[in-house]
This record gives C-alpha cells, sequence and structure tokens, in this order.
C-alpha cells in the first residue's frame, strides 16, 4: 500500500521515496463535478505548505489547491491540460496534478492518514 | 482546496411543488432567489446540459413569479403595460408573447420578462407575466405604484412552472399534449396534458426548442412524473439551465442586467418596439430613444478565452492594448461549445466582432477575442410567418 497522506482541503501527497505526488481526493471531485480545466504549477517552484499551487475548474466555479506539504515541483501532469475529466475518472492515481520533491518530512505529521480522512469526510 | 465562489444560505428557504421528487432524484439542493432549487442531478451539469441539447430536459422553474395584470380590454391593459415597458404590447395578438424589461426612469432594467396576451377572446384585457424569482417582490410592488387602481395585479403563488427543453421536446409533449406540438415559437395556448389543465407556451432559456408549462401546483408533481417517464427525458437543474442559456447568449438578471443596464446596451434593442422607438412614452424613453440613435457607450459581447481557463463573473477586460475597458458579467465553461465561454460589457469601440481582447484570470492577462452571440446557435420552431415588432 502506497503512503497517502490527506489534508481537511482535499488534497492528498501520495509518498514515493523523496517525491510526494500531488492531487485533490476521490472525494474532493465529486464534490466539484465535471471538472473542465486544471492550471498546474511551473516545474522548478518552490512551493510553502498551504501555498496556491494549482487551480481546477468545475463547470460552476473555480478552486485553488493549497500545497499540502513544501517542496519544490518536479513534474506537472500535462495530460490533465488535455483530458481534464482524468481528475473526475481516477483523481488518486492517473488525475495526479503534479510531483514535488519532499522538502521537509516532519510536516506530513500535520496530515490525516487514508483512514483518519475517510472519516472525517464520513463527517462532512 | 477551497471554492472560491460560495452561495450564500438563505434564512427560511421555501420549496417549490417539485420539492419531493427533486430529492427522490438525489438532487444536490442548493438556496436560491429565496427557494431550495436543485442545482443539479446525479447526470451532473455537463451531461444535463449536453442531455438538453441531444434530446429533452425537464426544468423546475417554479421559483420564478407568475401573475395575471387584468384591465377592461386589451388596448386599455396594454396602453397602461407600455408605460412601463418598451415592447410593443397593443399589437401583440392573442395567444403570443413577447420579451420585455420593465424600466426606471433611466432607461435602467428593474427585471425582464415574459408578458403573453391570452388566446381566448373570453380573456381579453388578461396579460400572464413570468418574471425573475428575486426580483418578483419589486416588479409587483412596481406594477403596483405605477398601474391605475383600475388595473389588477394577481400574483399566482400556486401555480407551477415546469420547462421541456431540447429537440425532442415536441415529439414528448405531442404523446400526452397533442396542441402543444402545433405552437410555434413565443405562443401560447391553454391545453390539457393527459387531463390536466396547463398553459403552455413554446419558449425557453435554453437557446433549444422547448415548452414552459404552468400548472396549478396540486398538479404538477403528476405532470412531471408524466414526462420523467418518456425515455427521453432528463431532469436538469440551476447549474444547466445557465451553462445552457449562457451558451445561447441569453441574459441573466444580476449578471447581465440591473438597474444601471439600459436595454440598449444589453443587446436588446430587437425587443424595442417600433411604434414605440417614435412615439417613445415609457420609462426611460429619452436614454433608450438617445442610444438607439448614437449608439450606447458599451455593450454587452460574446467573449471567447483562447486558453482553456473558463473568466467568470467580475473578470477584467483589457484591451488589446492593456487598457481597461469593462467587465466579464458571466463566464464559465460552454459543454456544446466545448471550451470556455463569457459575456460582458466592453466599451462600445472595442466591440467589434473578432477585436482581440485579454482576460485577467488569477491576476495574468489571458488572450481572448469577441465573438457574435450565441455561441451555440439557437433551434427555436418559429411561426413560417414571422411576425416580429
Amino acid at each position: 500500500m502506497p503512503e497517502t497522506h490527506f489534508t481537511k482541503d482535499h488534497e492528498y501527497a501520495r509518498i514515493e521515496g523523496d517525491i510526494a505526488v500531488i492531487g485533490i481526493s476521490d472525494y474532493a471531485q465529486s464534490q466539484l463535478g465535471d471538472v473542465v480545466y486544471v492550471e498546474l504549477p511551473e516545474v522548478g517552484r518552490r512551493l510553502a505548505m498551504g501555498e496556491d499551487a494549482a487551480v481546477v475548474e468545475s463547470v460552476k466555479a473555480a478552486s485553488d489547491v493549497y500545497a499540502p506539504i513544501s517542496g519544490e515541483v518536479v513534474e506537472a501532469n500535462g495530460a490533465l491540460a488535455d483530458n481534464p475529466a482524468a481528475v473526475n475518472q481516477a483523481a488518486e492515481s492517473g488525475g495526479w496534478f503534479f510531483k514535488i520533491r519532499i522538502a521537509d518530512r516532519s510536516e506530513l505529521d500535520q496530515l490525516m492518514g487514508a483512514d483518519a480522512y475517510k472519516s472525517y469526510t464520513e463527517g462532512l | 482546496m477551497s471554492e472560491k465562489i460560495q452561495i450564500p444560505s438563505g434564512a427560511v428557504l421555501a420549496k417549490t411543488p417539485l420539492h419531493e421528487l427533486h430529492v427522490e432524484l438525489g438532487a444536490r439542493m442548493v438556496p436560491f432567489a429565496g427557494y431550495e432549487m436543485p442545482l443539479q442531478y446525479p447526470m451532473g451539469i455537463l451531461g444535463e446540459h449536453l442531455h438538453t441539447r441531444e434530446k429533452a430536459a425537464l426544468f423546475d422553474v417554479s421559483h420564478m413569479g407568475q401573475a395575471f395584470l387584468q384591465g377592461a380590454d386589451h388596448a386599455s391593459l396594454a396602453g397602461a403595460l407600455e408605460a412601463l415597458v418598451p415592447a410593443d404590447i397593443l399589437a401583440l395578438g392573442r395567444g403570443r408573447q413577447r420579451y420585455t424589461q420593465l424600466l426606471n426612469n433611466d432607461g435602467g432594467i428593474i427585471d425582464d420578462l415574459i408578458v403573453t396576451r391570452s388566446a381566448s377572446p373570453a380573456d381579453d384585457g388578461s396579460l400572464h407575466l413570468v418574471v425573475n424569482a428575486a426580483r418578483k417582490t419589486v416588479d409587483f410592488a412596481h406594477l403596483r405604484e405605477h398601474l391605475a387602481d383600475n388595473i389588477r395585479l394577481q400574483p399566482l403563488e400556486e401555480q407551477a412552472l415546469l420547462a421541456l427543453q431540447g429537440p425532442q421536446a415536441a415529439k414528448v409533449m405531442a404523446r400526452w399534449c397533442p396542441g402543444a406540438a402545433e405552437l410555434s415559437f413565443m405562443s401560447a395556448a391553454a391545453l390539457k396534458f393527459d387531463g390536466i389543465d396547463c398553459h403552455v407556451s413554446r419558449s425557453g432559456y435554453t437557446g433549444e426548442d422547448g415548452f414552459e408549462i404552468s400548472v396549478a401546483a396540486a398538479d404538477a408533481l403528476r405532470l412531471a412524473r408524466t414526462l420523467l417517464s418518456h425515455a427521453d427525458v432528463a431532469s436538469a437543474g440551476l447549474g444547466a439551465r445557465d451553462s445552457l442559456r449562457l451558451e445561447a447568449g441569453l441574459c441573466l438578471y444580476g449578471a447581465e442586467l440591473d438597474e444601471t443596464t439600459s436595454p440598449v446596451e444589453a443587446g436588446l434593442a430587437w425587443s424595442i418596439g417600433k411604434r414605440r422607438r417614435q412615439e417613445g412614452g415609457f420609462a426611460g424613453a429619452a436614454r433608450i430613444c438617445a442610444e438607439l440613435a448614437d449608439g450606447p457607450k458599451r455593450i454587452r459581447v460574446g467573449i471567447a478565452p483562447e486558453g482553456g481557463a473558463p473568466a467568470r463573473e467580475g473578470t477584467e477586460i483589457l484591451s488589446h492594448g492593456g487598457s481597461p475597458i469593462g467587465l466579464v458579467t458571466s463566464g464559465g465553461f460552454g459543454p456544446s461549445f466545448d471550451g470556455p465561454v463569457s459575456m460582458g460589457y466592453v466599451e462600445a469601440v472595442y466591440g467589434e466582432v473578432g477585436a482581440p481582447v485579454s482576460l485577467v484570470v488569477r491576476g495574468k492577462p489571458r488572450p481572448a477575442h469577441i465573438v457574435a452571440l450565441p455561441f451555440v446557435a439557437h433551434r427555436y420552431v418559429r411561426a413560417q410567418v414571422q411576425t416580429r415588432n
């Protein structure tokens, strides 16, 4: 099982060695509805935990996506430009947003594990 | 992640006669103009939008204000209403309807509305009005204040309003209400729908062929369930209604229209009767006639963003040279246009179709250009002999 952490704002960070794969949770995509546009950070940008990092737009509204932890952007999911619906179809796999090189692992302690996040969304 | 657009929660929300049906169908209910309304059903806004353009969709628009205006006869009633609206109401034929605007003395729009003259000679001197939900209190007070005492305004509180929209709408209606399919665009008649008394007009707010059905609240649920039993009909919510009207280039009160905006600026001069332009004699006529003669300072335009980013309400519009020339009033993603679509107002000199502009989204100017409205062609079923004022 990959190690995945979630924020209260519904971003996830899936840990792959030194890299964290960032996206929005399946719960978040179901709440947003049809995603029609995603704006991603540039490679090389240094993000601080909680900073505005990306934007996801549904038919109705634009939402900010925050960096769940600090780090430098090493890759953005270019496939989302042509197929933003991938966020709806596979939010926590193929619909990832960007990858960062983890700056400070201790920040992960402030996030929720998968089970804690599941209980959190059930209470919303 | 956080949503920038929040829907304000109201205090006590009214429910339409179809409320239990919405809940049963799994709608996401939201507060809108004092009502608890379906934003979308499980199909989702995109799916509901495309279904409407391909087949037919049922919308609950019972939150809208309906009323009868009653006077001694058509001529006197029309004459009285014409003091408040710029459309030619006098020339309105029996069973015909017209889109117009209630204007203030400065030519600003208090509301936009549909006025229908009853098809029955027995009801001569009666006009049916449909006004916006959020404006009905203001509208009715305005009408009462400005119309003489011998004209009676009777709000129809116990009347639901359903809209069936889409290319299959006529075929669907014909199964239970054969008379409906014989109506032409902007015509109306009192008809029976599977035995239910209703008032059907061929009109709508999507750019598609379709019908609006005014029916007693007590019969609304049965009528809606009957329509939904047809394989081609899906229920659609306010989300799809908004993206459909935006692609169709239709104005939304509170977005494109408000008390400072004139119908000429809004591109609604087509709804101002020829005789009315010559004679004047309506609220705001001085401004309207001057704008018709000299052109308005600003105009409503369609704008197509060139990247994928939607430019939503409030987005600043810059000229090619970078100076501010206006604001977006509605914007989002057009599912049938298959790209972002916006409407807004720009200084008239910048409003030429094809002109390049920039839209400032999240602090960054992005390329876009002015386009002709609508984004998606209207498919109204008009009478063979078109009579437009």
